[in-house]
């Protein structure tokens, strides 16, 4: 019965779509959970990574529920609330089970940081609401820890192996070592990039394990430097890489090993310097300088916030553009009937093309394996990356088959 | 006599009533805390030590309970024993390398041992680090009741508070604690009198530190999480705060402490941010200079300057 | 001879001198200290924050004032060390009648107040800051690659260790001091000015602190955290070293970042709890402490 209900008003709402005539027809079939439709931005705000995402998700975030409301103009709120998980899984898990029971928050996005999506997960899944993770890169999301309630957006470990990893291990770099963050992305990152080392005929030599945002690294790299693997693969992201790869140049560490940088934002290369950065090797969801639907969304996020976006920032408006459609178009906020539109419709927007939501949760859409330039050969700022390739999405990330969600029916 | 059942009886009618008054996930918290706080009032309100590193006992009953019962199958209330258990066995073991020295040593040597505790759990696979022991399930009381359900839950965590105060109560107003306070007020003359103070030191801080434990393990419950939080110096630094705050060797500062600063934490931590630290140590500084007596402190004071000295 | 225990030797070298660069920032604060603590009867817990401050005020100098290094290693320690002299003078003096547990209690308070106005303003990332200019690139020793700021790490924090034990035991004002130490109301009456000589011992210590914040500054990430988690483990080398002496400190400080180093090597996993488990030895074998008096 209410399967069927939802059903009527799936049909009614394209329909309504299909006409054009969105506000008057739309309003009246509507149900929601509150008297507005929330969404909660959880990000780190003020640790190292807040500068790839922070108030720049935010922004992003509100970007998509101005642009939504001028296409679709809806009778109902669309409200934006945000915290600062504080790189604690409990701090995240904690405001967010307080968002929902207290203020009726429908969607959480961004939720940088493994640990804190990974609890955030949970929390979702008990109380049904809905999660489009942007930030975190583990794996986990979508196999072991993955539940029907979270959409893991932009990109992910594997994705990042799969394309930095790779492309490394081709150029000769076959014995590897890895710095990495101990916590769930860096245990993932490190996982996936060292499978994809070995598959291609690589070697693993070792790892060390450095804290979440570790104020040195010179004692890591030193035991990195033992180990006389050709590759340093820093697990890590934000601060951390940056650190890590300035510590190294003065042990003149980088003399004889190099550093593979497996996660980096254009904020990393921005602090950096092209510089120290150039040459190498990176794997992204989103580059604002790709093509003229890119430029045209990063110019107007770059208007607000004075930086280019990261494809952090960049997946936290689509998240959330796609969710406003999708409740649009399911005519209710009911996170079950979301997550079946979600799941059925076409990703595609200014920053996601074209994209698909699989059964374990992942969304699958073109990745880019990019390659820092040389300081000579950027024109304009921000031009920092050439575009190496193009990896088709159905290359990109994990393949359902390999899933070890319980969602995906073998 | 009378007057004071009946003071209880309204305490109790008000834990009671609060969760519908409030949002019941943060009374059980300041629930937990406040037990938290009870058990370390036992050791600096009437046995003078200051232990700087309470929150090993708080973190590991914590870990304990969540992988007893998520891992082990445990029901709720075998993993909160369990977890009691292990903090009291742990705290034992501190105690009786930190009752080797008093005073300041005490409280320094309580807190490298607590760090070493914390790292231990940073470490080690099962606590799961940073990401912390996640998705522990509540499960069922008895095999009966569904704790998932936050109103039954909260019952059940205030019927736990109750019983451990009560403990606290009758163990302060047994020979035990007087014992306890006489060798707070004047540690050489209870050596001479015969007693064995380092038993009975080691047996307050046995008591105080499974006491936190339970603490520790009914807060996993609630946050269906054990976290490196619990464990690491700042929360032994707020409960040393709660219980400065709320009155040292007062029966009930460490609830009233407890109330204030989890509360100020949870309703400031979007509003001031970082400053919520600050505020925490100003109102430290304030407590050490102006209140040592705490909230609870003054007001029995100021009450008796007012009715003038019991009969 | 290329390796130690199949340890290349440049990273078993580099892993040594790392912890003798750690050893010496224990033994700069935990000399402080001892200091404050043999004067004042106070454990100062806000050390580590004030350390904090030291690096912080550098990187601001740098940053806002254009105040490069050498200016910041005279500038931070003295506003740091005037900033001590106002909270000895304004709240720690009217501890000293009462437990000296309130002396602890106060002093973490302030702790807090000052991290949380660092972490409000800078979040909790750390800040970088360059090298001096003439201390960056490395010596090449064959054996060890050694960053030439490291070794001036090492070189300052020593030369100011045994400038300090020099003044304390081997000057008539550090007679004065140590005599005040042991008997401040019979030192009073011998007509020398003791409240003067605590608050200027607490600006001196504290002063330390920042100095040695300063000197870290440009090895590490300069951040409203990196002093919190340092001064737990100089507690616990003060509880190893005992607080009866200047030298005592000085030489466990060194000593047990020398052992840190060592254990990264061999056992990297236990690196950051060995200092807590060597202090749990010497509590059983040695209450008082390596270098202490039973008081």
């Amino acid at each position: 019965m209410k399967q069927k209900l939802i059903g009527v008003l799936v049909g009614a709402a394209l329909a309504a779509c299909s006409t054009g005539a969105l506000a008057q027809a739309k309003a009246p079939a509507m149900k929601l959970s509150g008297e507005a439709v929330k969404i909660g931005v959880l990000s780190d705000m003020s640790g190292l990574y807040s500068d790839l995402g922070g108030q720049g998700s935010v922004i992003a975030a509100q970007m998509a529920v101005d642009d939504f409301k001028e296409q679709a103009k809806p009778a109902y709120k669309i409200d934006v609330v945000s915290a600062d998980h504080q790189n604690k899984a409990d701090v995240g898990a904690a405001k967010v089970r307080e968002w929902i029971d207290r203020e009726g928050v429908d969607m959480v996005t961004d939720v940088l940081n493994s640990a804190v999506a990974l609890a955030t997960a949970k929390v979702v899944a008990e109380k049904k609401r809905i999660l489009l993770d942007v930030g975190a890169a583990s794996t986990r999301l979508t196999n072991e820890d993955c539940n029907p309630y979270t959409v893991h957006w932009m990109y992910d470990t594997y994705a990042l192996a799969n394309g930095t990893g790779k492309a490394i291990v081709k150029q000769g770099g076959d014995s590897w070592f890895f710095l990495t963050a101990d916590y769930a992305f860096g245990h993932s990152l490190e996982k996936d990039t060292a499978e994809v080392v070995k598959a291609n005929g690589g070697k693993v030599l070792g790892q060390v394990r450095h804290p979440l945002s570790a104020a040195d690294f010179s004692s890591f790299l030193l035991q990195a430097q033992s180990s006389k693997a050709k590759i340093i693969g820093l697990a890590n992201a934000g601060g951390d890489t940056i650190n890590a790869i300035k510590a190294a140049a003065e042990f003149g560490i980088t003399k004889n090993q190099s550093l593979a940088g497996l996660l980096v934002f254009i904020t990393d290369v921005h602090s950096i310097t092209l510089n120290v950065a150039q040459g190498m090797l990176l794997t992204e969801g989103f580059y604002w300088d790709f093509n003229d639907q890119t430029r045209a969304f990063s110019k107007r996020f770059f208007a607000k916030a004075k930086k280019e976006p990261t494809m952090n920032h960049a997946g936290v408006y689509s998240a959330t553009l796609n969710y406003l459609r999708a409740i649009q178009a399911a005519g209710t906020d009911d996170a079950d009937a979301v997550m079946a539109q979600l799941k059925k419709m076409k990703i595609s927007d200014p920053v996601i093309q074209s994209g698909q939501i699989r059964a374990d949760g992942r969304l699958v859409h073109d990745m880019y394996l990019l390659q820092v330039k040389k300081p000579a050969e950027s024109k304009y700022p921000w031009d920092y990356y050439h575009v190496k390739a193009v990896i088709p999405a159905a290359e990109a990330f994990q393949p359902l088959s390999l899933s070890r969600c319980p969602l995906v029916k073998k | 006599m009378d007057r004071k059942l009946l003071g209880y009886g309204a305490l109790l009618a008000f834990g009671l009533a609060a969760p519908f008054l409030m949002y019941p996930v943060l009374v059980m918290k300041v629930l937990c805390f406040a037990l938290f706080a009870c058990a370390f009032n036992l050791l600096i309100g009437y046995t003078g030590l200051l232990s700087f590193g309470h929150a090993c006992f708080l973190g590991t009953a914590g870990y304990v309970a969540g992988h007893s019962i998520k891992v082990w199958g445990f029901p709720p209330e075998l993993g909160l024993i369990t977890a009691t258990l292990a903090a009291a066995g742990l705290g034992w073991a501190v105690g009786s390398l930190a009752i080797r020295r008093s005073g300041i040593y005490f409280a320094m040597i309580t807190l490298a041992l607590a760090q070493m505790v914390y790292f231990f759990f940073l470490q080690t696979p099962f606590t799961g680090g940073e990401d912390g022991l996640q998705g522990v399930p509540r499960g069922k009381l008895l095999g009966v009741i569904d704790l998932t359900d936050d109103y039954a839950l909260y019952y059940f965590v205030l019927a736990i508070f109750v019983f451990a105060f009560w403990l606290i109560h009758r163990t302060i107003h047994s020979p035990f604690g007087q014992i306890l306070k006489a060798i707070r007020e004047n540690e050489a003359r209870a050596i001479s009198l015969g007693y064995d103070v380092a038993k009975y030191k080691l047996l307050a801080f046995v008591l105080s530190a499974g006491l936190a434990g339970l603490a520790g393990a009914t807060k996993t419950l609630v946050f269906r999480f054990a976290t490196l939080t619990d464990a690491h110096w700042h929360t032994s630094g707020e409960v040393v705060l709660m219980t400065l705050v709320g009155g040292m060797g007062t029966v009930f500062g460490p609830v009233v402490g407890a109330a204030i600063i989890v509360t100020l934490q949870n309703e400031l931590a979007d509003k001031v941010g970082s400053l919520v630290t600050t505020i925490m140590g100003a109102i430290f500084v304030l407590c050490v200079l102006l209140f040592r007596r705490g909230i609870v402190g003054e007001a029995m004071a100021l009450y008796q300057r007012m009715v003038g000295p019991r009969p | 001879m290329n390796e130690v225990f199949g340890i290349p030797i440049q990273a078993f070298m580099g892993q040594l001198m790392l912890g003798l660069v750690n050893g010496s920032f224990y033994a700069m604060l935990s000399l402080g200290l001892a200091v404050i603590f043999g004067m004042l009867n106070i454990i100062n817990f806000a050390h580590g924050a004030l350390y904090m401050m030291g690096a912080m005020l550098a990187w601001m100098g740098l940053n806002y004032l254009g105040l490069d290094y050498w200016w910041a290693l005279l500038l931070s320690p003295l506003a740091v060390g005037v900033l001590g002299i106002l909270i000895e003078r304004t709240m720690l003096q009217w501890l000293y009648q009462l437990d000296h547990l309130y002396g602890l209690l106060l002093t973490f308070g302030l702790a807090l107040v000052i991290e949380g106005l660092f972490l409000n303003a800078y979040g909790v990332s750390g800040q970088p800051y360059a090298i001096p200019e003439v201390f960056s690139g490395a010596y090449n020793l064959g054996f060890m690659f050694l960053p030439k700021y490291r070794a001036w790490i090492i070189v300052a924090s020593l030369t100011l260790c045994f400038a300090t034990w020099f003044v304390i035991e081997r000057t008539r004002r550090g007679a004065y001091l140590r005599a005040a130490t042991e008997n401040p109301k019979l030192t009073q009456a011998f007509g020398i000015n003791v409240p003067l000589m605590v608050m200027l011992t607490y600006g001196f210590g504290v002063g330390l602190a920042a100095f040695a914040g300063v000197l870290a500054a440009p090895a590490v990430q300069v951040g409203p955290l990196m002093g919190s988690n340092l001064i737990i483990v100089v507690f616990a080398v003060v509880v190893i070293g005992g607080m009866g002496s200047i030298l005592g400190s000085i030489v466990t400080g060194l000593g047990l970042g020398l052992i840190e180093g060592l254990t990264k090597v061999f056992y990297p996993e236990a690196s950051a709890t060995v200092v807590f488990i060597i202090m749990a030895l010497v509590l059983l074998v040695r209450p008082a402490g390596l270098f202490g008096k039973e008081r």
